[in-house]
């Protein structure tokens, strides 16, 4: 009885050690590494390329812009795009691509957990306090997803008494309640707001436009986006506060990315396949 | 069950077979709309059930969910039995000032809704503790709790006499729990704490809300990959039901072996929506 | 506590779709759960097969799956029901289940004496169910059902993450919003949920009491 319990408990033991707290994987990147690539020693530049690897924070579940395929275990998305452009430009093949969520990402970059984060990271004033932002490369604000064949949804203005959906406690879904007397509809992640929208259970899907226009990429003849921005979202690669040399370096690769159309290949790979045509690159915020 | 009814003449055989025939073409009636209603919407072409027959499906997303579940509920169950004995210590001391306070948090997490607990572990100290341990924090507190009353009622089983008799031999209450009551309430006790297991592998599932990603969540992957909801919900059904029939039937085959030892079983909390029949 | 004060009417709405999902799913559980325990112990295989296999399936499956089958899976198949009325289905197919399980245990503490006697004077299956066994066995089975709907009403939390804004809900989105307050709002929700429970409890040992009969 005592060994048997021993057992377990090992057994027990074993299982909790082998947590695997937030999964690295692997990645193979699309864009071929500058290998000529040299740094100013003590950056964290030249610390990245002699080491051969990097870790990036991105989001899982956000397709179009930061996405693993279930099935093959890739990643993929615009943002997934821009920064495999970053790694490449740092010569590093290896590329470690790190989940993180929304609650977490400050402080995977204060303790190091991950080297930089994109992946639809707004700009703010707050996040600034405890992080450093490079860029933005995309604007984007909150916009509407409706059905193809929905006409009667054409802004926010439309939105009077219909049901939209939003994730729990969003920015979003205040929004469109309080502003625009829409019925607020609930759930835990974009993409079960937007499979009620094609299974016909709400009229609309409200977030951040980049976001939306992922979906739509995906099922370009079931959904659309429609209506102007209505607020404005800066996105931008998060690094650790107070690094001026990597995140000035940064900035240098995302203006050469507007200008040789990296950054163009990389929309058009990825949300531009919901048929929404390449926006302006926007003006990078150098602070 | 066959008190219900008496062993039956040929009348009754021809109608218990009239009625047998009736009953199963009704039942299979059903089962046949409902299929054909799923084929109707094509949730049968190969294009939804592709997936589950692509290897690399199953070793990146749906065999890691199932490692992160089975993770989380041995991490759950193991904390469990620790706090749980601890709160029944409590419940049990002769110390009011302790045993009410032990009252008190054994009803009080017995009486919130998991989730609410989950939730409120995950916004509280989401950011330090990440998403595995809210859900194992939840599910500890919860089954704590249930455990800790099936303790009691374990150690409550252990005939009296026993426990006269080691206090007749000048035992102290600790040696008299120690070395009399917990053996035997353990083994009491067994079938029931296996029931709960099978508790805590379903209630993994609620991590899938704050993003753990246990086997829930990786098949909402695949169904928004591949938009075959139905298909994923069979066969996430189908792991659940085999795993979890299987572990009250290890359950079943213990109490049996016990009550063929001659040894009283407890029956689990059925508060708990534990599996009272596997007990049975 | 200003939070808790500002947001009681949120609160307050939101422990009415609890009680509102909780009592209908409550009605139709116990009476699908009664007819599955009829088909548990009936003469007829088929309907003895069905049964079990219907227990085995919704006790082993976790009640979030059945939420994510229904509130994403019936628009599928073409059935547009409110998010309510998906919730409602969910919960009252997963806790008939378990209704059946109790009643059922309920038909086996009745003594053998009074099937065998109603056996005796010639009652069928159907009649020994209705007059003699199932009103004994509900006596029995009260208690067990009482806890299933405690745990029915914390299961009613799961609705949360599938568009009703229950009181779990609000928990989450005021716990997003006020970081800051969550201890009390927490709190708070807690307390209505014991509330709840209590009052199901209390109401349950009456109706025990009620029904208790002298042997």
């Amino acid at each position: 009885m005592k060994f048997r319990l021993f057992a377990i408990g090992a057994a027990v033991a074993a299982i909790a050690v082998t947590t695997a707290c937030g999964s690295s994987d692997d990645d193979k990147s699309s864009t071929k590494p500058d290998t000529k690539a040299s740094f100013a020693s003590g950056t964290t530049m030249a610390k990245l390329s002699s080491a051969g690897k990097i870790t990036i924070g991105t989001k899982y579940d956000q397709p179009g812009i930061a996405y693993k395929d279930p099935a093959t275990g890739d990643m993929g998305g615009f943002d997934v795009e821009m920064g495999r452009l970053i790694a490449a430009k740092l010569g590093i093949d290896k590329v470690d691509f790190k989940e993180v969520i929304s609650k977490n990402r400050e402080d995977f970059i204060k303790q190091g957990s991950v080297d930089f984060v994109i992946g639809s990271y707004s700009i703010t004033d707050d996040r600034k306090q405890i992080v450093d932002f490079a860029g933005p490369y995309y604007v984007t604000g909150q916009q509407l997803l409706v059905a193809k064949d929905d006409d009667s949804i054409k802004g926010p203005e439309d939105l009077k008494g219909k049901k939209v959906c939003s994730v729990t406690g969003s920015t979003s879904i205040a929004t469109v309640e309080e502003k625009y007397g829409a019925n607020p509809v609930p759930f835990g992640t974009y993409t079960e707001c937007v499979n009620q929208l094609t299974g016909g259970s709400v009229d609309a899907v409200t977030t951040d436009g980049a976001i939306l226009l992922g979906y739509a990429a995906k099922q370009p003849d079931k959904l659309k986006v429609v209506g102007d921005a209505f607020s404005t979202e800066n996105y931008g690669i998060g690094l650790k506060k107070g690094d001026t040399a990597f995140r000035t370096w940064i900035n240098d690769q995302l203006d050469k990315s507007f200008t040789d159309g990296s950054w163009k290949k990389a929309f058009d790979d990825t949300l531009g396949k919901s048929g929404v045509s390449t926006p302006e690159p926007p003006k990078v915020d150098r602070y | 069950m066959s008190v219900l009814y008496d062993a039956p003449g040929p009348k009754t055989r021809r109608r218990h077979m009239i009625g047998g025939i009736v009953g199963g073409l009704v039942v299979a009636a059903v089962i046949g709309l409902i299929i054909w209603k799923l084929d109707q919407e094509g949730q049968f072409t190969d294009a939804y059930w592709a997936p589950f027959q692509n290897s690399g499906v199953w070793k990146n997303t749906l065999l890691p969910g199932l490692r992160y579940t089975v993770q989380a509920a041995v991490l759950a169950i193991a904390l469990a039995v620790i706090f749980g004995l601890l709160l029944c210590s409590a419940r049990l001391s002769i110390h009011p000032v302790i045993r009410i306070p032990g009252v008190i948090i054994i009803e009080f997490f017995r009486a919130c809704p998991l989730l609410l607990m989950i939730l409120f572990f995950y916004l509280a100290f989401g950011k330090t503790l990440g998403t595995l341990w809210p859900l194992v924090l939840g599910l500890m507190v919860y089954n704590g709790s249930v455990l800790a009353e099936t303790f009691r009622a374990g150690i409550n089983a252990v005939p009296r006499g026993e426990v006269e008799a080691g206090y007749s031999l000048g035992l102290v209450k600790s040696q008299v729990t120690r070395q009399i009551l917990l053996p035997q309430a353990t083994r009491a006790m067994l079938p029931a704490i296996i029931s709960q297991c099978v508790v805590a592998l379903k209630d993994t599932s609620l991590g899938f809300i704050i993003s753990y990603e246990e086997l829930i969540r990786r098949g909402k992957g695949i169904y928004e990959s591949y938009y075959d909801i139905i298909p994923t919900g069979l066969v996430l059904a189908a792991m659940y039901i085999t795993m979890n029939y299987s572990l009250s039937r290890v359950a079943t085959y213990v109490e049996g072996r016990l009550r063929r030892r001659g040894q009283k079983t407890v029956k689990p909390d059925l508060g708990a929506l534990a599996l009272e029949d596997a007990v049975r | 506590m200003n939070v808790l004060r500002h947001n009681f009417g949120t609160i307050l709405d939101g422990f009415r779709e609890t009680i509102a999902l909780t009592a209908l799913s409550a009605v139709i559980a116990i009476v699908l759960g009664v007819v599955l325990a009829a088909m548990r112990v009936s003469p007829a295989p088929p309907l003895r097969w069905a049964g079990t296999s219907y227990v085995n399936i919704f006790r082993n499956t976790p009640l979030l799956l059945l939420f994510v089958l229904f509130v994403f899976g019936l628009p599928t198949v073409g059935v547009h029901a409110s998010f309510f009325t998906r919730a409602i289905i969910a919960l009252s197919l997963y806790t008939a289940a378990f209704v059946c399980e109790a009643v059922r245990s309920g038909i086996n503490t009745v003594q053998a004496g009074q099937a065998e006697a109603a056996r005796a004077i010639g009652m069928t299956f159907t009649q020994t169910l209705r007059y003699v066994v199932l009103p004994q066995a509900m006596r029995a089975a009260v208690p067990p059902i009482g806890s299933l709907l405690i745990a029915l009403t914390r299961n009613s939390s799961v609705a949360e993450a599938f568009g009703t804004k229950e009181a779990t809900y609000v928990l989450d989105s005021l716990g997003r919003d006020n970081a800051s307050a969550l201890y009390w709002i927490f709190g708070g929700i807690a307390l209505g949920y014991i509330i709840i429970c209590l009052a199901i409890a209390g109401g349950f040992r009456l109706l025990e009491r009620h029904l208790a009969v002298g042997r």
